[in-house]
């Protein structure tokens, strides 16, 4: 069942899956790492200016005026604050009103823009050294002594790296160890969404190869549209086979007998001695012969119309071409009977879904009925009601016999075979072409008198 | 077993600062010559250093002893003009040490030594404690009888009380614009403690004396001009009550301030190697039994040692800690308040 050159392989879904899952992981990976990073780098800066401003903040706070001079008793709070950045090297300086600088180091950057901002942060150098620099204002206005009063405060940047380092390092590890469990689940999850895909795999592979029945199996939604796919790839398989299979079957019943028929009539022709009755004996051999080429042509156009109900698509056609083609093609018959035919057909289009081909063969079988069984005048009619679509073939003739009638819908009737006429294989390819097209076949009397075969059909709308 | 040693007791000229004595160490021509500057006292210091150059060949050095403010401000004016003219520097003015890192004048040395030393003695990587010599008081045993020996600061606040009180005016202690370890000591008295306030006012209440030295002062004890002396450095004190029976030491047991002696290694030492070296040998096994031997490292928290009844124990030992708080001591301002605070007390010693 398996041939190798057939089949052909793409990349795997579970190799797909880990290609996008690894895509995933990476380039989310880079793209969470320098945030994690610029976040850490964020974090450390605001928890580290905030002591800075702390420290500034004691500073200002332990400003008091005396004898007009502003004096800064500084507290040891604001360098206990700052030794929580316990490596990093420490500067301040207070400047007065006047630029003075009234304490700390006099090589302490001042902030480039005074702005009015009571609080500012800015970065610059300190002993070679990066260093960040808060500056906080305190504003005086006494008699003795007012103006704004600038507590410059500035460390190095050793702590705020190692934070911002340490956050990064743990997010990483947090990211990391996430992209492991989601390549693991992503595994799992592949692994457990493929294993249907196994099972109906072991479940065909396991299958008799002549057994065309739907595999019935649970599987999950996904893959039930390719359960269901293959098991009408099945169904129709099993439908064609079939009707090979009847084909086969058919024919060689019914070829049988006008062959055996025929076989004798030639026997007897070829022990006549008599030349006239020889001559009629090959005149019965030739119409059995004809008789039997017509009952090849139909059975093939059986075989062909049931082959086509599965396989053709279906398309928009009006029954109204179809009762003019049967028509058409009935005026090049050997039966034509021309004027005696009627066609009665409304104004309006007719639609139905449906294949042109099988439908104008079944009619054809109807008319040919008609034509050979039936009583004149017939006609051939189309029409619409309640939404069935409906081709009808009336004569005025009693109808085929009750016993063909019966057994009409069958795949096909002895007695057309045992004539070795074809009325019953006509009628049999009328009701399959019906029955393909989600139809029925009516065959009954007319109240009026005469009788009516006709194909009913669902009408589309446009 | 001795090293080579000479002395040179002379005086050099240096415009503005000036060392008080120097001393060579080593071998004659030695192929590198260390300089260290300290303010360790040569005698006191010299078996370590001979100690040291046993373990080494061919290496040279050069002791200077300084005064702690002279050696901050030249070092101070060395880092600003970006030279290094020494390879060490110890000092126990350590917030002035700590001055010298925060200006980044130092550099960085990592090794198995240094890694033991304790968070509180090392900063930076730059700058650490080497000895362990607590702030004590010193009395006299003939005068002060034995039910009257201050064991903790309020003693001494009790002793200095009563109106006709005999300790009064023969109490002596440092003059802190004299002496920075003396500043230092006062300091970190004011930040540790409120009763630093009381003993202030009591000792200027007495009339109480503020002098430079710790030698004078320990003098002053034995020879009876004082009775007790306050916050001196343990060191100084214990060496001399070795040989001196009347002289009695005390560790205060509300709190005891302990130094370590800072050490630091400019920054763009010429011999900065062998600076290393003679850090890492400070720090380690020999360098400590040298440095206890010296009475440079002395045993408090329940060891054996020197230190008589009173001693500390355990939560009251207060490690000066080198860091950036010391800085405060710097402050211009701070320090002119706390000065002038001081001078408030003892208007006697005003010049």
């Amino acid at each position: 069942m398996r041939s190798a050159p057939h089949e052909k392989v793409s990349l795997s879904l579970t190799a797909r899956v880990a290609l996008a899952v690894t895509g995933v992981l990476l380039i989310g990976g880079v793209f969470v790492s320098l945030a994690a990073f610029a976040y850490g780098r964020q974090a450390a800066r605001e928890a580290y200016d905030r002591l800075l401003i702390g420290a500034a903040n004691d500073i200002a706070a332990s400003i008091t005026v005396r004898d007009g001079q502003a004096v800064v008793d500084l507290p040891r709070s604001a360098f206990q604050l700052l030794a929580l950045a316990p490596d990093d090297r420490i500067i301040y300086r207070v400047v007065g009103p006047a630029g003075q600088t009234l304490t700390g180091y006099e090589t302490a950057p001042l902030p480039k823009e005074s702005m009015g901002k009571d609080q500012s942060f800015f970065d610059a150098d300190f002993g070679g050294e990066p260093a960040r620099y808060a500056t906080v204002i305190r504003r005086f206005a006494e008699r003795s002594f007012s103006g704004n009063v600038h507590v410059i405060v500035g460390h190095t940047t050793l702590a705020r790296r190692d934070l911002a380092l340490d956050l990064t390092r743990n997010a990483l590890f947090v990211l990391s160890i996430t992209g492991a469990v989601i390549a693991v689940l992503a595994v799992l999850a592949v692994r457990s969404a493929l294993r249907p895909l196994d099972n109906i795999g072991e479940v065909l592979g396991r299958r008799d190869p002549y057994d065309l029945t739907p595999i019935e199996m649970t599987v999950p939604r996904e893959a039930a549209v390719m359960m269901s796919s293959l098991n009408g790839f099945m169904a129709r398989l099993d439908r064609q086979v079939s009707s090979m299979r009847n084909l086969i079957g058919d024919t060689a019943h019914q070829l049988r007998t006008p062959v055996a028929a025929i076989r004798a009539q030639a026997d007897l022709a070829a022990e006549e001695q008599d030349e006239t009755r020889r001559q009629k004996i090959v005149e019965r051999i030739h119409r059995r012969s004809v008789g039997l080429g017509r009952l090849l042509d139909q059975m093939l156009s059986r075989a062909l119309v049931i082959h086509r109900s599965d396989t053709v698509r279906r398309e928009v056609i009006d029954l109204r071409d179809i009762a003019v083609e049967v028509l058409e093609d009935s005026d090049h018959d050997v039966l034509s009977v021309g004027d005696d035919v009627r066609l009665d057909l409304p104004e309006d289009p007719v639609l139905v879904m449906g294949d042109a081909l099988s439908l104008t063969e079944a009619s054809k079988n109807l008319l040919n009925n008609a034509m050979r069984h039936g009583k004149k005048p017939i006609t051939v009619g189309v029409s619409v009601q309640a939404g069935q679509a409906r081709l009808s073939v009336t004569d005025a003739g009693q109808g085929p016999p009750a016993e063909i009638l019966s057994r009409a819908g069958e795949r096909f009737a002895r007695s057309a075979a045992s004539k070795s006429e074809s009325a019953g294989l006509g009628l049999a390819i009328a009701y399959s072409v019906a029955r393909a097209h989600d139809g029925q076949m009516l065959m009954e009397p007319q109240p009026s008198g005469g009788f009516v075969a006709a194909i009913i059909l669902p009408a589309t709308e446009v | 077993m001795k090293a080579f040693l000479t002395a040179m007791m002379t005086m050099c000229v240096v415009p503005a600062f000036a060392q008080e004595a120097t001393a060579v160490f080593g071998p004659d021509d030695p192929k590198q010559l260390m300089t260290i500057r300290s303010t360790t006292d040569i005698a006191v210091f010299g078996p370590v250093v001979d100690a040291f150059l046993e373990t080494q060949t061919d290496i040279g050095i050069l002791y200077e002893q300084w005064g702690s403010n002279d050696l901050f401000a030249l070092s101070k004016a060395d880092c600003a003009a970006g030279r290094a003219s020494a390879d060490m520097l110890i000092s126990s003015g350590v917030h002035q040490m700590v001055q010298l890192v925060n200006d980044a004048c130092a550099q960085a040395h990592r090794s198995d030594a240094t890694a033991g030393v304790r968070d509180e003695l090392i900063w930076r990587d730059e700058l650490w404690g080497v000895t362990r010599e607590p702030a004590v008081m010193v009395y006299n045993r003939d005068l002060v009888p034995y039910d009257e020996v201050p064991q903790s600061r309020f003693d001494l606040l009790d002793l200095l009380r009563p109106d006709q009180s005999r300790y009064a005016g023969r109490v002596a202690t440092y003059d802190i614009e004299a002496s920075g370890l003396g500043f230092l000591f006062a300091f970190i008295d004011s930040q540790e403690a409120t009763t630093f306030g009381g003993l202030l006012e009591s000792l200027g209440r007495t009339h109480a004396i503020a002098t430079c030295c710790s030698a004078e002062i320990i003098d002053g004890v034995a020879n009876g001009q004082y009775l007790v002396a306050y916050n001196v450095l343990g060191s100084y004190a214990l060496a001399r009550a070795e040989k001196d029976t009347r002289i009695g030491v005390i560790a205060p047991n509300d709190y005891t301030l302990v130094l370590s002696r800072a050490v630091m290694i400019p920054r763009g030492a010429e011999n900065a190697g062998l600076a290393t070296a003679f850090l890492d040998f400070l720090l380690s096994d020999t360098g400590r039994a040298q440095l206890r031997e010296a009475l440079l490292i002395v045993p408090i928290d329940g060891e054996e040692g020197e230190l008589e009844a009173g001693q500390a124990s355990g939560g009251v030992v207060r490690p000066i800690t080198l860091a950036p708080g010391l800085l405060v001591a710097l402050d211009r301002q701070k320090r002119e308040s706390f000065i002038r605070r001081w001078r408030e007390t003892f208007p006697s010693n005003a010049q």
